[in-house]
């Protein structure tokens, strides 16, 4: 904890985060952040009709770091997940602490 | 080059039917995703980090100008303008959309590829020898028996369930290049009594978890015998391979844990009791195959080496391209050229849709449209005139395909790593752009000389880190990327797995650790001495010792 829920978009298998008002985003910053377990289990009784309804695969939660005010992920593997970076053309360098 | 016939074309369309319908009912709920999940899989796609990764098949590794076409267009078309060249010898799309899969898979199938068998628990893309067919040291044409092999074990209904994935290699020549002791089964040819060729067959070899070197199960294996034989094998395997556990399910295991001895008395029993079944081709039907790969009429093209001799001299570049990404041909007015997608900062592998076309487009002016991917991730042109070696260079060089270098430190084997892979536990990629731009200057590199050094990202060993001379292998410290480094690995010709040399790094210190090892090497070679050589002769301690001392 705290927590955000991530998954893989069916169709294309983008990267999502579920946000505010259910629905699943690009962007990180835009998700819901789970504080505690009775509103992760909330977000993942969402997240499961998602799944039913084939709007996304492999629902998991990641742990988040609100230190910047914004959820961060913390592991290495989440942050190049959320950075959405391809490494061949492609100049955004990504800082990986 | 094998062609398709009306049987093959049919077969592939039916199946690209069966799977387009597999991903509409996905899509419209009648398929969970447990259900979907191993049908993609016998399809090759996987879902990973970011996107479904689309890995296709590129038979022995293969391929005609108009197929690399094909997957230029791919790439550009349904990806981001890029694929990624395997250690399987085959090619991966790693930014693909489920819904495209069906109409990219039919693009496929218009010249004659797919992405059957490319994972799942079956017997994967047969690997072979980037050189075949026109190797100076090549006994036979490995492609022959590596079609052979293709053509039996695809969709063999008693193999499509194995106890864990399965890979051949088919090397004909002398020097292996198709690092056949690091395969389930390695098939090398040899001549037999009474100039009659035949097989010497090893097996239990791999990398991942557990590496072996292959054992040695058949001197002499007669050609007639090949199938069944191999169905005998594979059948032992099928009986006791391990189905408990993931981590043992490989055939190395088994061989290792019966003893090869009894894994072979094993497997001749079967083969005596079913060899007169059938497996074993008529040899109609081998000559058949074999006339797909009968060699190129070459007409004599004698190079003009007075002005070879000026370019080289006029252009250090093209001088150093010619040592180093020139190979003989068996005609000695034709030469195998390499093309390495290494230069320093490149993904290892990579390469754009553009570049593909470019390469086809120079496949077909100087190497009858004909290409090879290497499991180091290269391309090779096989059939290049000597005479067109001046005019080769500077059409790859107007496509910035002259930079990387086969066989030294930039030439590095990395694994997707943690930027894609849902396995990886560190990232490959950046390290490997990290060492390669450590070593950029080529005039270096060169007088470093021969040295593979290869990178995993995980200990499933994609990379190869095992057969590096230096291996890096990825591993997650408590949270972060740390980098175990190991020496001594060799994957042809007097194969070994490389030592683990000590404590790991972190990524930072990754290139530094490696100038060190180097630095070590330079300071100990006699004359000409390669890396490897120097560190079989004077073992770990003193690159130990240089690396861990101020630790």
């Amino acid at each position: 904890m705290p927590n955000v829920l991530t998954a893989n978009r069916l169709e294309d298998g983008v990267v999502v985060y579920l946000g505010n008002s259910g629905e699943w985003v690009h962007d990180l910053i835009a998700a819901t952040v789970a504080e505690n377990e009775a509103s992760l289990a909330i977000l993942e009784k969402i997240a499961g009709k998602s799944v039913a309804g084939r709007h996304v695969v492999g629902v998991y939660a990641i742990d988040v770091d609100l230190s910047n005010g914004k959820p961060s992920p913390k592991s290495v593997r989440e942050k190049i997940r959320a950075a959405h970076r391809q490494t061949f053309k492609d100049l955004t360098e990504l800082e990986i602490s | 080059m094998y062609r398709y016939d009306e049987f093959d074309r049919t077969f592939l369309a039916d199946r690209n039917r069966e799977f387009r319908t597999q991903v509409a009912r996905r899509l419209a709920g009648e398929l969970t995703e447990d259900e979907f999940k191993p049908l993609r899989l016998m399809n090759g796609l996987y879902l990973q980090l970011h996107a479904y990764m689309l890995r296709i098949a590129i038979p022995y590794g293969a391929i005609t100008s108009r197929q690399l076409r094909q997957l230029g267009y791919i790439a550009r078309r349904w990806d981001k303008g890029f694929g990624h060249w395997t250690t399987r010898q085959n090619i991966q799309f790693n930014w693909i959309k489920l819904v495209d899969v069906p109409d990219i898979l039919e693009a496929l199938a218009e010249v004659d590829m797919h992405a059957i068998q490319t994972s799942g628990n079956c017997i994967r893309n047969v690997t072979s020898d980037p050189f075949a067919g026109a190797a100076a040291d090549e006994i036979e044409d490995p492609r022959i028996w590596a079609e052979v092999v293709r053509q039996w074990s695809t969709n063999h209904p008693e193999f499509t369930y194995l106890p864990r994935k399965f890979k051949f290699a088919v090397t004909g020549s002398l020097q292996d290049r198709a690092a056949i002791a690091f395969h389930d089964i390695g098939i090398r040819i040899v001549g037999g009594p009474h100039g009659t060729k035949g097989f010497r067959i090893f097996v239990g070899g791999g990398q991942g978890r557990s590496p072996y070197v292959a054992q040695e199960m058949k001197e002499f294996l007669p050609q007639q015998d090949l199938l069944a034989y191999l169905e005998a094998m594979l059948r032992i395997y099928n009986l006791h391979g391990r189905r408990d556990n993931l981590y043992k399910a490989r055939i190395k295991i088994l061989v290792n844990a019966l003893g090869v001895d009894e894994y072979r008395r094993q497997v001749e029993v079967e083969w005596q009791r079913t060899r007169t079944e059938g497996a074993d081709l008529p040899a109609d039907e081998v000559e058949r195959i074999r006339a797909h790969f009968r060699a190129p009429a070459l007409a004599d093209r004698p190079a003009d080496f007075a002005a070879l001799a000026a370019a080289r001299s006029n252009d250090p570049e093209f001088d150093r391209w010619l040592r180093r990404n020139i190979f003989p041909h068996r005609h000695p007015d034709y030469a195998i050229a390499a093309i390495a997608f290494k230069e320093p900062g490149r993904p290892p592998g990579d390469a754009t849709a553009e570049e593909m076309e470019r390469v086809a487009d120079a496949a077909d002016r100087y190497s009858r449209g004909d290409l090879r991917v290497t499991y180091t991730q290269n391309l090779v042109l096989p059939h290049v005139a000597r005479a067109d070696l001046i005019d080769l260079y500077h059409e790859l060089k107007e496509a910035g395909l002259t930079g990387g270098t086969p066989g030294l430190v930039t030439d590095v084997i990395a694994c997707p790593g943690l930027d894609y892979c849902n396995l990886a536990n560190a990232r490959s990629i950046p390290i490997a752009q990290a060492i390669t731009d450590r070593f950029a200057d080529p005039q270096r590199a060169e007088e470093i000389g021969d040295l593979r050094l290869n990178i995993s990202g995980c200990i499933n060993a994609c990379g190869h880190h095992h057969v590096g001379h230096i291996g890096i292998l990825g591993v997650d410290k408590k949270g972060t990327e740390h980098y175990q480094i190991t020496l001594g690995g060799e994957a042809g010709d007097d194969a070994s797995i490389g030592t683990i040399l000590g404590p790991s790094f972190p990524a930072e210190d990754v290139p530094s650790a490696i100038e060190n090892i180097v630095g070590t090497y330079l300071a100990s070679r006699t004359d000409g001495e390669a890396f490897l050589a120097t560190y079989r002769r004077i073992g770990a301690r003193p690159f130990k010792e240089a690396l861990y001392a101020k630790r």
